[in-house]
């Protein structure tokens, strides 16, 4: 066996296991199984990044994602003891509506984007942290990154205030 | 039979997770055994020394008594997170041992008897020797609370339910200063490669990052205590007030996975601390050759450590433990990352 057939074995394994991962985060009604599955997903993605040649992004995305952000959603469902998600009663018709029609537009663009973009292989760029750092301060993305990082600052900012906020007497 | 290239370095990769594999189940064993005899000691006692000399048998006592007893699973419980939780534990604390190196590079001997291209070959001491090896430590072991966490949420019990989401807060709080505390090793070294890290500190012992950087050190002694659960940070187990903690419902090999991963962590946590703090496999003295034997030593260093404080200190109370973590900690190793930060630049310019 080569290295490549190894490797195509491995990324369609993990691709499979994100899909079908993502299926089942949204498919779930106990958001807790929801959340593990997201796990599973935002974790075999990372092992993607990891065969396209990028170990940088792919410890990066389990740090951020997997390690960080997920947790606080676990601990917050745990928190307030989330049990199974009830259907509403009286679902209306206008909010079916609303929800095939965002589901349309957005099959519309997996297919706008499948079809129109040239078919390459998915390339094995350098994304070691120089060059990730290199082109994050370059003048191409400093401002949008910048930018981004006032919008958390802002974040926390209003997450503290609300946090500290006096009850009410 | 002739090998591909491709399958001689998967063979050789196969062959050391198994060394690797074993040595860690048989440390792990080893260390409940010098954890109960060194406690006892320590408080004036004797310890296991009924089995075998010394006690010694008493982790094969230990390991046949919990294989025969009886698998519960409480009622109300999840049943297919219940019997996760212990493999996720597992998995994760196993799995960091993956980029950990434990000596330089060794060259096979020529014995003559085996394959012609294992004879002579040089052989990295480390399972995977990745560019961003502490990144991947530090991921993986992110990802090692949610074995807790299920464990606890799982067994639907309210002191599980406790211990998880206290673990929960506590491991999350101070992954971020151990995180910080790396952050000034990497600086130095210019790497995120954990062998190069070691390679930063050979020479005499004061250039072990443990005495160049002992802001740094400090930061992750405190933090790495407190991310592998150990007195006085062993606030998910408080025994005297949520029973057990997150493995209250556990029982038989479940219960024996669980500590294992806990034991595997404190291990790892030990490994980590000799490598990005104490040279690792150098000897510290220019004269002495470096040696995978130096690691060891100052791995048990750090494993007696970590019993002696379990030995000495009280256990911290939960609002103390979370402003320790992000009112002192992080606060100090970001003022230390800032003073190493000033100090490269200094030198550099």
């Amino acid at each position: 066996m080569s290295l490549p057939l190894f490797q195509a074995i491995l990324f369609y394994v993990f691709g499979g296991l994100a899909l079908l991962g993502a299926l089942v985060t949204v498919g779930q009604r106990n958001p807790t199984y929801s959340a593990f599955a997201l796990i599973v997903t935002l974790v075999s993605l990372s092992a993607v990044f990891g065969l396209l040649g990028s170990p940088f992004i792919a410890a990066l995305q389990v740090v951020v994602y997997a390690g960080a952000i997920m947790v606080l959603f676990l601990f917050v469902l745990m928190l307030l003891a989330v049990k199974r998600e009830e259907r509403i009663q009286g679902e209306s018709r206008a909010f079916k509506l609303v929800a095939i029609s965002i589901a349309a537009v957005l099959a519309a663009e997996v297919g706008y984007a499948l079809t129109a973009a040239p078919r390459a292989m998915a390339g094995r760029f350098d994304a070691s942290a120089r060059q990730v750092a290199v082109l994050l301060f370059s003048p191409r993305y400093l401002y949008v990154f910048e930018a981004t990082s006032i919008l958390i600052l802002a974040a926390l900012v209003g997450a503290i205030a609300l946090a500290k906020r006096e009850p009410h007497p | 039979m002739i090998l591909s290239p491709l399958q001689q370095e998967i063979a050789i990769s196969v062959v050391k997770v198994l060394i690797l594999f074993n040595a860690l189940l048989g440390l792990f064993s080893l260390m409940t055994y010098v954890e109960r005899r060194l406690l006892a000691f320590m408080q004036f006692r004797l310890g296991p020394n009924r089995t075998g000399p010394f006690g010694i048998l008493q982790p094969v006592a230990d390991g046949i008594k919990l294989f025969f007893k009886e698998e519960v699973t409480p009622e109300g419980a999840n049943r297919w997170l219940f019997v996760a939780a212990p493999a996720i534990a597992v998995v994760t604390a196993f799995l960091a041992v993956a980029v950990v190196p434990y000596g330089g590079t060794v060259t096979l001997p020529r014995f003559g008897w085996m394959p012609d291209w294992l004879e002579g070959r040089p052989v990295v001491l480390q399972i995977s020797d990745l560019d961003v090896g502490v990144l991947f430590l530090f991921a993986v072991s992110s990802l090692g609370v949610y074995g807790i966490v299920t464990a606890g949420w799982a067994a639907n019990n309210k002191y599980t339910l406790i211990g998880g989401l206290r673990s929960s807060a506590q491991m999350f709080s101070y992954e971020l200063a151990l995180g910080l505390s790396w952050v000034t090793l990497i600086m130095v070294a210019g790497s995120f490669r954990i062998r190069d890290i070691v390679d930063s500190q050979a020479g005499w012992l004061w250039h072990w990052n443990a005495i160049r950087q002992l802001p740094a050190f400090a930061i992750f002694l405190v933090a790495a205590t407190a991310e592998v659960n150990r007195t006085p940070f062993d606030l998910p187990e408080a025994e005297t007030e949520l029973v057990a903690g997150f493995h209250t419902e556990y029982s038989s090999m479940r219960f024996a996975l669980l500590q294992m991963a806990e034991y595997v962590n404190m291990i790892t946590a030990s490994a980590v601390g000799a490598n990005l703090f104490f040279g690792g496999w150098h000897s510290g003295i220019p004269g002495l050759p470096s040696s995978p034997l130096w690691f060891i030593v100052k791995m048990f260093g750090f494993l007696f450590f970590f019993i002696w404080l379990r030995g000495t200190l009280p256990r911290f109370r939960y609002d103390q433990l979370m402003h320790f973590g992000w009112k002192v900690l992080v606060p100090l190793a970001m003022l230390w990352i800032f003073v190493a930060a000033t100090l490269i630049v200094v030198r550099h310019s």
